[in-house]
């Protein structure tokens, strides 16, 4: 007896964790279905497809929507294609100055979102460049390098170097071995890294906060109708963001398990 | 190594001087976009917001370099409150999310079998809803009359008369919480993974007890993840203020919510960046400190 209720505690212990985990996504996508009155969406009050059958009738959120898209997109992709260079210089080269390196790229990660953000408004005013899209997007580069880099690493480590040396053996010049050899071995997390990436960026309030000026992402459109009522489209768009993210997460999960399948690494 | 076992290649032997030292500079090629953005857009607006934070002046008439130390005074007067408070929230939220997550990666490295990753997939799941989206679902949840309030109310938790959730430490705190967990959990995890079982097996062949093999094997095994674990819930967890406008008390602020108020609202510059330096520096030391103490070096690496 007390054995089986000592084997079962982990298991119920794990339960309720990803209950807990999951009660706030539950109350988000409940109540993008609430057919509530007034401006405040907190009561439940009965159930409506209302919102779901008019998403665009509040038209500020799709635009802010647009934006984060546009922006999640570029600054992921330019960070990716940054972290990349550095991951490559970092796992296949020994050089002076790779531990400095390396805590360079760690402090940016163990900064506080609101120094990030304060310092770069601290350089957009002492320099009088105003705030818009443009800082926006160096903004979001910046914080997602570091774990650009931290994704595409953790990836390279366990590959076979002997593949491109056998490559320059067979005279490839180190171009062709790049592109030939080593890009189609690290491509899976560089993908892995513009996803992450993207998510970072486009579920990112602070830095924005600071940075952003008049621009509206979704988030800042989030934080400033928190004030005045949130309406229930904010809900419904959420949701879809969610859905759309959770779908492309087990793709690509099921694309790299059916890799590994292919190349025999599990 | 011993001569005259192969003949070395037929290349002269300035080409290969010159491919050697082209090979050289390849790294630092590589580097060189990322490391100027950081060195641009990360090391200097830290010096900026540090000078910024020895200015004097005010908005109408402009602000001016003076090596206004006072503006740093403050940060330890004026805001001492504040200062106290993020140090609480952050130690606190850290100590309970450990709490909880250390049994949750636990649980998912040695209990769930083949559906390992199955379970890591839906720990991060429900992260994908947007983070102020979960906040303020946060808020519904733990509102003045809902069913966690309601149920509190019954079981004798909270005081029939005037007990809230919302508005109180407890809610900022469980939103700090539920949002790092995550970052808890996620890197115990992988230390976890790590273990080599026989290590365990071999604890019970001589007859050690299942707690004195996870006190001598397993918890020590896993102390990367655990340092990794809590500077990823205490650091963003200290420069928070999310978590306080919308889940707490506005009278209860922390460090997080002096700046953003002193550089969005007021628009005082110079406190607001001392304010932020001194956080910066405060998380600096005590993560020197912290990892000292703990003893490894494994984390920059």
């Amino acid at each position: 007896m007390m054995r089986t209720i000592k084997r079962l505690l982990l298991p119920t212990y794990l339960g309720f964790g990803l209950l807990y985990l999951f009660l706030p996504v539950l109350v988000v996508i409940l109540f993008s279905f609430n057919d509530y009155q007034g401006r405040f969406n907190v009561r439940w009050q009965g159930f409506t497809l209302e919102h779901w059958l008019d998403p665009f009738r509040v038209e500020e959120i799709p635009q802010a929507l647009g934006v984060s898209i546009v922006l999640a997109a570029v600054s992921s992709g330019i960070a990716t294609i940054i972290g990349t260079l550095i991951a490559l210089a970092l796992t296949r080269y020994r050089f002076k100055g790779r531990s400095a390196t390396n805590v360079l790229l760690f402090f940016p990660m163990a900064t506080p979102e609101v120094v990030l953000g304060s310092s770069l408004l601290g350089l957009f005013v002492a320099m009088g460049t105003g705030a818009g899209f443009l800082t926006l997007l160096l903004a979001h580069i910046l914080f997602i390098i570091s774990y650009a880099v931290a994704t595409i690493r953790a990836r390279m480590v366990g590959f076979d170097r002997h593949l491109e040396e056998a490559a320059m053996d067979l005279y490839a010049n180190e171009w062709d071995t790049f592109r030939k050899v080593t890009l189609p071995m690290i491509l899976p997390g560089v993908f892995a890294a513009f996803l992450l990436g993207f998510a970072l960026s486009l579920d990112d309030f602070v830095v924005s906060n600071f940075t952003a000026g008049t621009i509206q992402t979704y988030p800042l459109y989030v934080w400033g109708a928190a004030r005045r009522g949130i309406p229930a489209q904010v809900n419904v768009w959420g949701t879809v963001i969610f859905v759309v993210t959770v779908t492309v997460m087990l793709l690509f999960l099921g694309a790299q398990r059916r890799r590994q399948q292919r190349l025999g690494l599990t | 190594m011993t001569a005259g076992v192969a003949a070395p290649p037929v290349v002269s032997p300035e080409g290969t001087e010159q491919a050697a030292k082209r090979r050289r500079r390849v790294p630092y090629l590589l580097l060189l976009p990322g490391l100027a953005y950081l060195f641009v857009l990360y090391v200097v607006p830290l010096i900026a917001l540090f000078r910024m934070g020895l200015q004097s002046g005010n908005l109408v008439s402009g602000y001016e370099f003076t090596w206004e130390w006072d503006n740093f005074v403050q940060v330890f007067t004026t805001y001492r409150p504040q200062l106290l408070r993020s140090l609480l929230y952050s130690v606190s939220a850290t100590v309970i999310t450990l709490l909880l997550g250390y049994p949750l990666a636990y649980a998912i490295a040695f209990r769930t079998g083949r559906w390992k990753n199955l379970f890591l997939v839906l720990l991060l799941v429900p992260f994908l809803i947007p983070f102020l989206l979960r906040t303020l679902a946060w808020r519904t949840i733990l509102a003045d009359q809902g069913w966690v309030v309601e149920a509190m109310k019954t079981i004798g938790l909270l005081p029939e008369q005037g007990g809230r959730l919302l508005a109180t430490g407890w809610a900022v705190l469980a939103g700090l919480v539920y949002s790092f967990l995550p970052f808890m959990v996620l890197p115990i995890y992988v230390a976890l993974e790590k273990i080599d079982r026989s290590l365990l097996e071999a604890a019970g062949d001589l007859y050690s007890t299942p707690s004195t093999a996870f006190w001598k094997v397993t918890w020590p095994l896993s102390l990367p993840g655990v340092i990794s674990g809590t500077l990823l819930t205490a650091i963003p967890a200290a420069g928070d203020y999310i978590s306080v406008q919308l889940l707490g008390n506005p009278q209860e602020t922390m460090m997080g919510n002096v700046i953003e108020n002193k550089f969005l609202s007021v628009i005082d510059y110079p406190a607001a960046a001392a304010i932020s330096i001194t956080l910066m520096l405060a998380i600096v030391i005590a993560v020197i400190f912290y990892v000292r103490w703990v003893g490894t070096e494994e984390l920059v690496t």
